[in-house]
């Protein structure tokens, strides 16, 4: 038996070739490449560039320390304005989210209250998620846009300027897009996580004669903390990357005032013109995601019982 | 919110239940009507004229017209082909789609099927990888891009689909559960080779799994924005074109038709909303499998 294995090793490392080879050209030489720019004065003279000749107006003058880092900082990086915009983004999105999610996961768990047409009920509520949200951006942009079909109903006849030049209209807008796309999603996930718990709590909760408030703050909420905490990980995460739909509602530059300017917007504007100092801003956001991600592991693992345990040896 | 019941009478415990039922069913309407009526909106949007003030929910009669005007002579000079747009769209998706189930399934087989030295390590750093957003890295790519002078060409947003470690994961734990390692001893008994025995006994098997990735993979390459914007520069993707659209709404709202754009949008996220129709219930169980990450 010894012998077989020994003899079949080499066919273990012939099929990983393709995923090890693809990973270190299209992303691990991109990883490490972004980590040497944030060091290295690097930018491209914007005055005269052009896709088609991109090596003629590249200025590279070598190590510069952590000069890179703190203009992203305190300069014309704007990290922690477009930073904060990212989180203020994310929050509207994310705490009607979860709210609706946990109710409607209550619900259709529930073994007393029997709901009808779920099936029905969560298809409709999962579809925006698989929508384009480029898509549902400009949908809702030219339903906002000055004169636009909505603005014409909210505004009337007035000069009053549209929801989407006022800075927390946009930002209610692009929340609201990022609520309507992921709710069903994590309602799904929640589900999951209710369904795992043994009815027999339930069961012996209402012979104990717990109310419905109860049972949920006392029984369901502990036993899906794991759950709970991968949701609001995973999201952050998720958060952390958004781009089209802010874009969208906002073009590059964040408008109004750049108070829709997102962190990875920011990589995108400037990736023919500041490399060093998108360098250093893809760094830190590669730090944030690996600080969530490591508390993603740390809350799966201590779990004893939970579903996701496979993911233990990653912890090596 | 659910309401707190008296829990000693059995009646008032009926007459709770019933309250609770219709205050669930109220807010699952109202979240049904959100959800849809965006795309209700732009359904009737389509069928409207070019310029657009006042809400309307019913069809307009210009859906033939507005047709035409999207496949114009004007409109294919002010946004490229729209024809050429779905084309890239489909061609990106579809290629990554089957890259990427495959290649994540030969990569999981490995893992699940093989022992030898480096397997942990491989695991493990397939695993660690899973969490680090290709946004983190794209300033690297798209200047590594250049040096290979693969910008504004498809193959960058192709071919990294064969490394695509979260539908290594899903693969692999699907063999976990469905793959006995003694079918692939049968196979070495009968004298099928390793790849054969791959491609001919193991990716059958493999169906339910490839179906669930396939549909998520096609659909977040059909969706992506910002990958295609970060290569492509002559060349465009369904998601660029609507990018176009926008920058004419807003800088010349009295040149932009809006009832061309919103057919557009529907044409663009037609073919997922059918498909998805089809599967859902295949689509959600794979949701709740852990399939999708946030």
């Amino acid at each position: 038996m010894k012998k077989k294995s020994i003899s079949y090793a080499k066919w273990g490392y012939i099929f990983l070739i393709p995923f090890f080879v693809v990973y270190c050209i299209f992303a691990l030489v991109p990883l490490v490449q972004t980590f040497y720019y944030s060091f290295i004065e690097y930018y491209v003279d914007t005055g005269t560039v052009s896709i088609f000749n991109p090596d003629g107006n590249i200025v590279d003058n070598g190590f510069c320390g952590f000069a890179n880092f703190k203009e992203a900082v305190t300069g014309k990086g704007h990290f922690f304005s477009c930073l904060g915009n990212t989180v203020i983004l994310w929050l509207i999105g994310f705490i009607p989210q979860i709210f609706f999610s946990l109710l409607l996961a209550v619900w259709f768990t529930d073994i007393r209250l029997k709901l009808k047409a779920q099936g029905f009920f969560k298809t409709v509520i999962y579809l925006p998620n698989i929508v384009m949200a480029s898509a549902l951006g400009l949908l809702f942009y030219s339903l906002f846009i000055n004169n636009g079909p909505l603005d014409s109903v909210l505004g009337g006849l007035t000069d009053k300027p549209s929801l989407m030049d006022t800075i927390w209209g946009a930002r209610g807008i692009a929340g609201f897009i990022n609520f309507m796309m992921w709710y069903g999603n994590t309602t799904i996930l929640l589900m999951a996580a209710i369904m795992g718990i043994d009815t027999s709590l339930y069961e012996s909760a209402q012979i104990d004669g717990a109310t419905p408030t109860q049972t949920f703050w006392k029984i369901t909420i502990p036993l899906i903390k794991p759950i709970l905490a991968f949701v609001l990980i995973t999201s952050m995460i998720g958060g952390l990357q958004m781009f089209d739909v802010p874009t969208f509602i906002a073009g590059d530059a964040g408008y109004p005032q750049g108070k829709m300017q997102t962190l990875v917007m920011v990589i995108q504007t400037g990736k023919d013109s500041s490399v060093g100092l998108v360098g250093a801003i893809s760094v830190m956001i590669f730090i944030i995601t690996a600080i969530l991600g490591f508390l993603t592991l740390k809350v799966m693992n201590d779990d004893g019982s939970g579903k996701k345990k496979k993911k233990k040896p990653a912890k090596g | 919110m659910p309401r707190s019941a008296d829990v000693v009478g059995e009646s008032t415990g009926q007459t709770s239940l019933l309250i609770r039922r219709i205050v669930a069913y109220v807010v699952l309407v109202a979240l049904v009507i959100i959800s849809l009526l965006p795309f209700w909106l732009l359904i009737v949007n389509a069928t409207r004229g070019k310029v657009q003030t006042g809400l309307e929910f019913w069809f307009g009669g210009s859906l033939g017209g507005n047709f035409k005007v999207l496949f114009s002579d004007n409109n294919q000079t002010r946004y490229g082909s729209i024809l050429a747009s779905f084309g890239n769209s489909f061609l990106i998706s579809g290629l990554s789609c089957a890259l990427s189930v495959y290649f994540s399934a030969l990569t999981a087989y490995a893992i699940h099927v093989y022992d030898f030295k480096l397997k942990k390590v491989a695991y493990t750093f397939i695993l660690l990888v899973m969490m680090v957003p290709s946004q983190a890295s794209a300033i690297g790519f798209y200047r590594f891009m250049i040096k290979l002078g693969l910008t504004d060409s498809l193959i960058p947003l192709i071919v990294p689909a064969i490394a695509a470690p979260s539908t290594f994961f899903f693969m692999k734990q699907y063999m976990d559960s469905s793959l006995p390692l003694e079918i692939v001893e049968a196979a070495r008994i009968d004298g099928c080779g390793e790849f054969r025995t791959f491609n001919s006994i193991v990716l059958p098997i493999l169906k339910p799994a490839f179906a669930v990735q396939g549909i998520f993979t096609f659909v977040s390459s059909w969706n992506n924005y910002f990958m295609p914007r970060l290569i492509l520069s002559t060349k465009r993707t369904i998601p660029l074109v609507l990018q176009s659209m926008k920058s004419d709404i807003q800088g010349n709202p009295q040149a932009a038709h809006a009832g061309a754009m919103n057919l557009y949008m529907v044409l663009a996220i037609l073919p997922v909303i059918v498909v998805y129709l089809i599967l859902s219930k295949y689509i959600i169980r794979g949701i709740a499998l852990g399939a999708v990450k946030g």
